[in-house]
């Protein structure tokens, strides 16, 4: 059995944000949720990554891919979304939002890595989520995930998602789905940062690794794996090379 | 030819002393002796009219239109010369899809009436262009509800409630000042605006003319649209029925 050693760690491969992201909406506003893992191959680049990415006063984007280009995507549609405002004289809506990513990830197709998820609210529309996967479809949905890590969420949300739900039961619900998702996803994985947006503004919150609930076969948090043999019985089996 | 003219008129570059441009003065010239357009807002929406003059006998009714569509929720009434105004409304029409391409949402009113007064505004600064021999009437619908805009030759552009160019505007005008604006539908605003048009007619001097109306309204689903033929039908002869009324008077 083979393990990953220092040899197999390319540290100057991109980096890529092995990711869960989520957006759901609810009665007044949308939640946007996300983990906080960033690696570059097997190495864990950055633990508490900030995923979730201000376009305008009332858009966020939720980035997963490669951390690059997601990061250029969203700095293009902030550029445009501002000089938008200012033509306009009013704040962007999250359509508008939604179709500039779309612009730019269908026309840069071949060369880009990146799915985002858009959410915010505006005065025409309220709360909006627009998911953009890979190769620039734009799809306008009640919730959307995104990233590694949302292929273990799928089922989840087919049974939990309801329409309606109030703002504290929907964020519950992403900082759950971040949390099982970190939970099965190698590579999501740190805090669950989630962003809640509605007619009244913007609020960010930060739930640290520890204060997440443990899912099957999770392990406690040690200061040291040498704890778990010590305590005997249930830890993993020590390893032989 | 005294003051003005002397050799400042030839050019669109170049100010005469007394600070204006005289070849724009001439083009706004050419919108004065054109039929009267006019352009009313309505509180469910836009009403347009124009009287477009008939130049032969043999002209099929409906040709030469000076009422366009430029996307699902706007159009422009030409007066002046209508050759000028169709390269206007495709100007109008290409930013209208282009902003849609672009930020995946209708083109608001406002900034329409803002890119095409640019674009009137253009042709006054080069040597080698002519301003627009046409001025605009812009009606349309979005979702901060029915806007009716004007653009001149000189390339200014404003909002208002009703606007008229033409041969018969300063008439066409003092009418328009006299209805109820906010209280008016746009199916009661088509007969205002037929009866308006009929009353500045000169039957003796003028030549005929054909009476050209559309609408973008609640009724019409906020699409630009010719107003259906029964309510134009109907338009034209309540105001030809007021005509009489009045000679008999």
């Amino acid at each position: 059995m083979s393990h990953p050693s220092m040899d197999d760690m390319n540290l100057n491969a991109p980096h890529s944000m092995g990711t869960t992201i989520i957006g759901v909406t609810y009665d007044g506003g949308v939640v946007l949720g996300a983990d906080s893992r960033t690696s570059t191959g097997v190495y864990v680049a950055n633990r508490c990554s900030d995923k979730i990415t201000q376009l305008t006063d009332n858009v966020y984007v939720c980035r997963s891919g490669s951390a690059a280009d997601s990061q250029v995507v969203s700095d293009y549609v902030r550029h445009f979304l501002h000089q938008h405002t200012i033509q306009l004289g009013q704040p962007a809506t999250v359509k508008v939002a939604a179709n500039l990513i779309r612009l730019l990830s269908y026309g840069n197709k071949n060369m880009l890595q990146t799915g985002l998820i858009v959410g915010g609210w505006d005065k025409y529309e309220g709360g909006k989520i627009y998911g953009v996967p890979l190769g620039g479809t734009v799809i306008e949905a009640p919730f959307a995930i995104g990233g590694s890590g949302s292929s273990y969420l799928y089922g989840f949300f087919d049974q939990a998602w309801r329409e309606g739900m109030t703002k504290d039961e929907a964020e519950k619900l992403v900082v759950k789905a971040v949390s099982l998702a970190i939970a099965r996803d190698g590579a999501s994985g740190g805090v669950v940062r989630t962003v809640v947006i509605n007619s009244e503004g913007v609020k960010r919150n930060f739930y640290a690794g520890d204060t997440l609930p443990l899912w099957h076969e999770e392990l406690e948090p040690q200061n040291s794996l040498l704890d778990i043999l010590a305590a005997g019985g249930d830890g993993p089996a020590p390893m032989n090379e | 030819m005294s003051s003005i003219g002397t050799g400042y008129d030839l050019s669109v570059t170049t100010f005469s002393p007394d600070g204006r441009v005289f070849q724009i003065e001439y083009a706004t010239k050419a919108v004065d002796n054109s039929g009267t357009v006019i352009g009313i807002k309505c509180k469910d929406g836009v009403v347009m009219g124009v009287e477009k003059l008939i130049a032969s006998k043999m002209m099929l009714p409906g040709s030469n239109r000076r009422i366009h569509s430029v996307h699902r929720h706007s159009g422009m009434a030409v007066a002046g010369l209508a050759a000028d105004g169709r390269q206007i409304v495709a100007r109008t029409k290409s930013e209208a899809t282009n902003y849609e391409n672009v930020y995946g949402d209708q083109i608001p009113i406002k900034e329409l009436a803002e890119r095409v007064a640019s674009y009137v505004h253009l042709c006054t600064l080069y040597w080698w262009l002519r301003p627009f021999g046409c001025g605009i009437i812009l009606g349309g619908y979005d979702r901060d509800g029915p806007q009716l805009y004007m653009v001149e030759p000189s390339g200014v552009s404003y909002r208002y409630f009703g606007a008229a160019i033409g041969k018969g505007r300063q008439a066409a005008k003092t009418e328009i000042e006299k209805l109820k604006l906010s209280e008016l539908t746009c199916r009661q605003g088509v007969i205002e605006v037929a009866k308006i048009i009929y009353g500045i007619h000169d039957e003796a001097k003028d030549k005929d003319f054909e009476l050209e109306m559309s609408w973008v309204c609640d009724e019409s689903n906020r699409l630009h649209q010719k107003v259906p033929d029964e309510l134009l039908e109907e338009a034209k002869a309540a105001a030809r029925a007021a005509l009489e009324e009045m000679d008999a008077d």
